[in-house]
Order: structure tokens, then C-alpha cells, then sequence
């Protein structure tokens, strides 16, 4: 009997190995490279949360000055901004800056540091976010129940066909800039808002003027809301809208009684992502809304919101560093503020309160 | 409990009252008002489109011309065009993809392909993708403030846009007009120095850089008469005006309100967009492909390279158009770092100064005269038509790239 030849019998290959060193060393540098690409997002946010912080504490600085002699701080108040005060520790004239204080920023129902006088300027931005606020509001009334119907529309009861149509129209309404929606406030909107039709109810309105400015924010933030609650609705199983239908729903209760309460958790986070969508919003308000900051709900007035201010600060003389200038940062703090805590909270919402099926 | 069975319906819920009044009809009219209200508001989101995209149209076409496209923005608007924004948007968001895209790209294969090992690495992670779904959030006019402090000023902590602290690919010289007018030029070494003051023997030479011999004279009626002389005689003690030479390398630190802090702030502006749509695209790679690739041998990057990556760039790519499409049309954050500046010529180089489509739009839709309103409508006109050839490149990429993984 012949021994087959065994196979094995030398190893198949002859030389030495290639080294892999330098396979892991290549390694090691993409995966470094990689990571330092990753913690540019850490950096990112480091370096708002830094500038804004640091620039806007330089701001509330400004509202305090320090005695030459004796190196006293004093705070400027309503009653002393613009006037020399003698300093309360050693007596030398002091020219008092204007008001500024955190509380105050924070209360302040005013909003005119670009009057000439010291004693004039006031410092409360709740007259730019009641701006901000009522453009918001607008916005929301006009593009939550239209997205939420829209995406009921999609989700639920659409043909292919319409699906069709619909669909790309949103995406390009979605994809265009937010400028276009500005242009298209002041010369669409406003103009059919001062018709003699929509007049005789709604009263006289001005050619800047927070409901224009709040409508074309709607429309922008329509595709937004209603993609967002289409996935929050398409999410909800199967079996929920059959187990519906076997007990002789129709399509309208299986859609309202049972798709949108399981989806709920998702819509109220796209609802809340599309408000801090809105309170972001730039272009359209510096356009069409106004630049007098002012507390005020009447959405037929100009206003000015946060972000507009922060549009005219950049157009003006930006060399002077004043105090104008630097409420910028401020402002910019709280709006950064708002939208973080908006953006957290429908992610709390989206996740904690999540119906979870099989 | 005998009492509830005995009554079931006089307690709280009179279920079976309301299924016994509305009656089948009832619910099937209900169902079909409620379809046609959905229809109509469905409709309504196309009407809205279809209305704004005609109004822009009729209010912006009569002026859409090749002279529109090539000219400046000159004050006149029958002569205004958009040239300089039209290229300072091709700049901005060359540089602004350039910048975007493979660190985009670099951070999603990051968080997706090289999962952690350790629990600290775990918590890098996680606080990476924390970070990322925030800044996704973050209205654009911040990080127009940040590029505003960052980019244009470097925080003021060393020199200006003016004054930088640091520079390359520029030359300084000081002009002066000879008698027979004609450009003389003096390289100066110190950007910082006062003007030089005609006086014998400087090294002076023409606009093309070849050195020339000037004759100096202590006043006009003891030059010479031929012209020739005069081209190259100066009056002494003329003051010099300082120009500047920039190469196409030309770069300075702080960056000033150029084309490279424009590109910066937008690119941290589209990055959480890019990141998330790539991530989406890796995610869509079955890891069947993967193992495979790591089956045979294959490094943790080799499987990225050669399988994951190729398998996950059209999606990668249909996001990162999606992502440049809103570079082209954000203009919050370059108003708030740019200002409005009136800009007549394209940018050569990184740091010069630059305007972009929607900036520009911006100025002529926010004057007052209707003519100016015309000019922002075919502004838009363009900027919509870019952003369309843009996307239906994505669209083109998307069809010819896509193949079936499974």
C-alpha cells in the first residue's frame, strides 16, 4: 500500500514573514487622526461656550468702574449711570458707565443702548425675546398643525402617487435659503397682509411687522415638522394600526386614536426641535420683522428679536468695541441658552417617554 | 362590585353610549372630511412653494443676463450685478467643503467603525455624539459669533486683521507718481513703517519690478524738460501712498473677514450635518461586508477602506451635497462675521475680503427702492438655480453609484 505524500511536509512559505509593525504602526496614526477629527466637536463646543461666556461677562464688566486711587469698584445703578459720583472709599470723581447688571439684563423689559446718553441706556432683553417669542409663536401656529396634518397625510392616508408629489416638494421647500423666505416676507406677504381685505379684520399693519416676518419662519419650519413627526409616525408598528382596523376602525380613528398617542413622545420632540429651529431663525426676522426692540404682543407692529439685534450689531461700525457691540455676545449667550435647553429637552422627551413595541 | 356589574354604564365611562350614538355613517363621513382636510393642507405646502418660486420669478427674470452674472454691484441697479458673489461662493464653499468633508467623514468612521474597547474610550464616545446632536442645534448666528471672534480677530490675542501677527505671500510697497506720471515703487521690509520720503538714492523700481534710476529734484521747475526724463523724476521730500502685492498663497494670522474665516465658521456650521449623514451611511453597510473583510486578515482601517467606505459613499455622499447646498445658502453667519461690506472684485486669495450670493441678496432685498428688490429677486433667481444644478448632481451621483449590498 503506497502512503499518499504528505501535503505538509514543508511549510508553504519558504521566506520570512512580512513584518507587521508597520501595518500597525499606519494604524495607530489613522486611529489618532481620527480621534483628533472627533474631538474637533468637543473643541467646537468648548469654544462657544468660552467666547460667549468670557465676552459677555465682559459685558456686565462694563457696568461697574474701578476708582484710579483706590482701586474700588463701583457699580453703576439706574439712579448714578452718566453722573461723576464721588468714589464711597476715597472720595475721587468717578464717571459712572450706564446701568448694566446681570438681574437687570435678565428682567429688564427695555432695550435701547444706542441712545447717545448714559443714563438712557437700558439693558433688558426680555424686549428682544418677547420679540423672538411672538415670531415664534406665529411660526409654530402656522407650521405645527399644518406639519402634523401633512405628515398624518403622508403617513397615513397617502397614494404613492400624491406621495409623489408631495414628498420632493417638500425637500425643496426644505432646501431652500432662508434669505428667499425673507425676500418673500417683505414682498409677498406683507404687501397681501396690507390688503384692504385682510385689513378690515386685522387692522392697519406695518411694513416690518412680526406676523409676516413669523409666517415665512412657518413655512420654512413646515417641511421640518412635518419630516420630523412623518418618522415619528412611520415608527409606530404595524400591528398597532391592524389590531385597530380588526375592531372596525376607520382610517381617521386609527390615524388620531391610536398612530398619533403612540407616536406622541416623537412629535412633541419635533415640535420642540422645530421651536429652537424658530428662535435661531435669522434672515427672515432681519428682513421682515423690524429693528425697534419693544415688549409688545401685538404681532401687527415691527419688532426686533434676539437674532436681529445681533444682525444690526454686525452691519454697524464693528472697530468700536462699545457697549452696544458687546451686549452682542450677551444676547448670543441666552439665545445659545434657549436653543441648547429646547434641543435637550426634546431629546428627554423623544427618549424618556419613548412607547416602546415589540 | 355587584353595582358596577349591575349598571356598567352610569359610572365614569359611558364608552357604550358614545359606540351605540355614532352611528357607522357618522364615523365614515368623519373619516372622509378628515382626508379631504388632509389633502387640502397637504396641497396647501405645494401651493406655497408654487407661489413663491413664481413671484421670484416674476419679479427677477426681466433683469437675469449674462452682464448680471459677470458685473459688480454697483450702486446704479440698471448696471449691478452679482459677479464678485457669485465666485466668492464658488470660493467660500470649495474651501468650506475642503475643510467639511474629510473631517466630517474622519469623525463619523470614528464613532462608527471603531467601536470602544475600555470604558473611558466608551465615554469619549458617547460624549462625542452628545456633542454633535447639541451643535446640530445651535443656531447658525452663533457660530457666526464664534467665526466673528475666532477666525476674523484670533480672540485678540495677537495682532489684527490690519496689523497681523503673523504673514506670508504679501509685499509692501510705497508708490509714487513721477512727473511724467508714472508709477515708482520702493519694497518696503516693515509693514509698520512710516511712508517713505522721496529723497536720492532709494531703491526704487517700475510696476513690473525691474529697478530704475530716479532723478531727484528739489522742485518742478529745475526737472529736466525731455518727457523720458520726467517719467523717472520725483519731487524730494514727496510723501508715498503704501500699496500691497499679494501672491495667490497670500496668509496671514489673525484671518480677518477673508474667504478662509468664512469657509472655517461654515464649515462648523455644515459638519454636524455631514457627520450625521455619513454616520447614517455607515450604518447602512451590512456588517456582513465587514466581518468578511476582517475574516481574511484585514485591519480595523483596511476594512474601511477597502470595503466600508466604497459600500457607504453614495450615501455619503448625497448627504455631504444635501450639507453643501446649505453652505451655499447660509448667509446668517457670514453677515454676522463679514458685515456688509460693498465688495467690487472676486477674491485671489484666502484672505481677501469676500461677499457671497445670499449676503449680497440680503443687501439689495433689505433697501427700501424696488429696484433693488428686482435685483435680490434675480440674485435668488441664481442662487436657486446653483443650488438646483447642486442637487441634481446628488441626485446623478446617487443613481449611478448605488448598487444593491446584500
Amino acid at each position: 500500500m503506497v502512503t499518499p505524500e504528505p501535503v505538509f511536509d514543508k511549510p508553504i512559505q519558504t521566506g520570512p514573514f512580512r513584518s507587521l509593525r508597520g501595518t500597525y504602526f499606519r494604524e495607530s496614526i489613522v486611529k489618532s487622526l481620527l480621534v483628533l477629527c472627533g474631538s474637533l466637536s468637543i473643541f467646537t463646543t468648548l469654544a462657544i461656550v468660552v467666547v460667549l461666556f468670557f465676552e459677555a461677562s465682559q459685558f456686565f464688566r462694563a457696568g461697574t468702574v474701578t476708582c484710579p486711587q483706590c482701586r474700588h469698584a463701583a457699580r453703576s445703578t439706574l439712579e448714578t449711570a452718566g453722573q461723576e459720583i464721588p468714589c464711597t472709599e476715597c472720595g475721587h470723581n468717578l464717571q459712572m458707565p450706564a446701568h448694566i447688571s446681570l438681574w437687570g439684563f435678565l428682567t429688564g423689559t427695555e432695550w435701547n443702548p444706542l441712545i447717545g446718553k448714559e443714563q438712557d441706556k437700558r439693558f433688558g432683553v426680555w424686549a428682544l425675546i418677547s420679540g423672538t417669542l411672538m415670531v415664534s409663536f406665529v411660526a409654530m401656529l402656522f407650521a405645527l398643525p399644518l406639519g402634523l396634518i401633512t405628515a398624518i397625510y403622508l403617513s397615513e392616508y397617502a397614494h404613492p402617487k400624491t406621495r409623489m408629489i408631495l414628498k420632493p416638494s417638500l425637500e425643496v421647500l426644505a432646501g431652500i435659503p432662508t434669505v428667499v423666505f425673507g425676500f418673500f416676507a417683505l414682498t409677498v406677504i406683507t404687501p397681501t397682509l396690507q390688503l384692504p381685505f385682510f385689513s378690515w379684520f386685522l387692522g392697519e399693519f406695518n411694513t416690518y411687522n412680526a406676523l409676516s416676518a413669523g409666517i415665512a419662519v412657518g413655512i420654512l419650519c413646515l417641511p421640518i415638522v412635518s419630516s420630523l413627526v412623518e418618522d415619528a409616525l412611520q415608527a409606530v408598528p404595524r400591528s398597532l394600526r391592524e389590531g385597530a382596523y380588526g375592531l372596525g376602525a376607520t382610517k381617521f380613528d386609527v390615524s388620531i386614536k391610536v398612530v398619533v398617542p403612540a407616536a406622541l413622545s416623537g412629535i412633541i420632540s419635533a415640535f420642540l426641535l422645530a421651536v429652537s429651529r424658530t428662535v435661531g431663525e435669522t434672515m427672515i426676522v432681519a428682513l421682515a420683522a423690524g429693528s425697534r426692540p419693544h415688549l409688545t404682543l401685538d404681532p401687527r407692529d415691527d419688532t426686533q428679536t434676539m437674532t436681529g439685534w445681533m444682525v444690526q450689531m454686525a452691519l454697524g461700525d464693528v472697530s468700536n468695541f462699545d457697549l452696544a457691540y458687546l451686549s452682542m455676545y450677551a444676547v448670543a449667550a441666552v439665545l445659545f441658552v434657549m436653543t441648547l435647553a429646547l434641543t435637550y429637552v426634546g431629546n428627554v422627551v423623544r427618549w424618556r417617554f419613548r412607547e416602546v413595541y415589540q | 362590585m355587584s353595582s358596577l356589574l349591575s349598571t356598567p354604564n352610569s359610572g365614569m365611562h359611558p364608552i357604550g353610549e358614545i359606540s351605540r350614538r355614532t352611528k357607522v355613517r357618522d364615523r365614515r363621513w368623519v373619516d372622509a372630511a378628515f382626508r379631504w382636510f388632509c389633502v387640502a393642507t397637504a396641497l396647501l405646502s405645494v401651493l406655497i412653494l408654487v407661489v413663491l418660486l413664481v413671484s421670484i420669478l416674476i419679479q427677477g427674470y426681466a433683469r437675469l443676463s449674462w452682464h448680471f452674472l459677470q458685473h459688480y454691484p454697483e450702486p446704479e441697479p440698471r448696471w449691478a450685478g452679482i459677479g464678485p458673489a457669485l465666485w466668492g461662493t464658488v470660493w467660500v464653499c470649495c474651501v468650506c467643503g475642503l475643510f467639511a468633508l474629510p473631517i466630517g467623514v474622519a469623525t463619523a468612521i470614528f464613532l462608527e467603525e471603531f467601536p470602544p474597547q475600555r470604558w473611558w474610550t466608551r465615554k469619549l464616545h458617547n460624549f462625542i455624539q452628545l456633542n454633535i446632536s447639541n451643535l446640530a442645534g445651535v443656531p447658525s448666528v452663533v457660530y457666526g459669533i464664534l467665526g466673528l471672534t475666532l477666525f476674523v480677530s484670533l480672540a485678540h490675542l495677537a495682532g489684527t486683521p490690519n496689523q497681523p501677527a503673523w504673514e506670508i505671500g504679501v509685499r509692501y510697497y510705497d508708490q509714487f507718481w513721477s512727473l511724467g506720471d508714472r508709477a515708482i515703487l520702493v519694497p518696503i521690509t516693515d509693514p509698520n513703517a512710516p511712508p517713505t520720503l522721496a529723497q536720492a538714492g532709494m531703491q526704487a523700481q517700475d510696476y513690473d519690478g525691474h529697478p530704475v534710476a530716479v532723478t531727484i529734484v528739489p522742485s518742478r521747475r529745475e526737472a529736466a524738460d525731455s518727457p523720458e526724463m520726467l517719467q523717472y523724476t520725483l519731487i524730494e521730500g514727496r510723501v508715498a501712498g503704501r500699496i500691497t502685492k499679494s501672491s495667490w498663497y497670500h496668509l496671514r494670522l489673525p484671518l480677518g473677514r477673508s474667504v478662509l474665516a468664512a469657509a472655517l465658521t461654515l464649515m462648523l456650521v455644515i459638519l454636524p450635518i455631514v457627520i450625521i449623514a455619513s454616520q447614517e451611511a455607515l450604518r447602512g453597510v451590512p456588517s456582513s461586508l465587514r466581518e468578511a473583510g476582517l475574516g481574511v486578515g484585514a485591519t480595523p482601517w483596511q476594512v474601511v477602506r477597502h470595503v466600508t467606505l466604497p459600500a457607504a459613499i453614495p450615501g455619503i455622499m448625497t448627504g455631504s451635497i444635501l450639507a453643501m447646498s446649505r453652505a451655499i445658502g447660509e448667509a446668517a453667519p457670514i453677515l454676522i462675521m463679514a458685515g456688509a461690506v460693498f465688495i467690487s472684485t472676486s477674491p485671489s486669495s484666502l484672505v481677501d475680503e469676500v461677499t457671497v450670493m445670499p449676503l449680497q441678496i440680503y443687501d439689495w432685498a433689505s433697501r427700501p427702492q424696488a429696484e433693488f428688490h428686482e435685483l435680490a429677486a434675480t440674485g435668488i433667481l441664481v442662487l436657486l438655480a446653483v443650488l438646483l444644478l447642486f442637487n441634481s448632481l446628488a441626485v446623478y451621483i446617487r443613481q449611478r453609484t448605488q448598487k444593491p449590498l446584500t
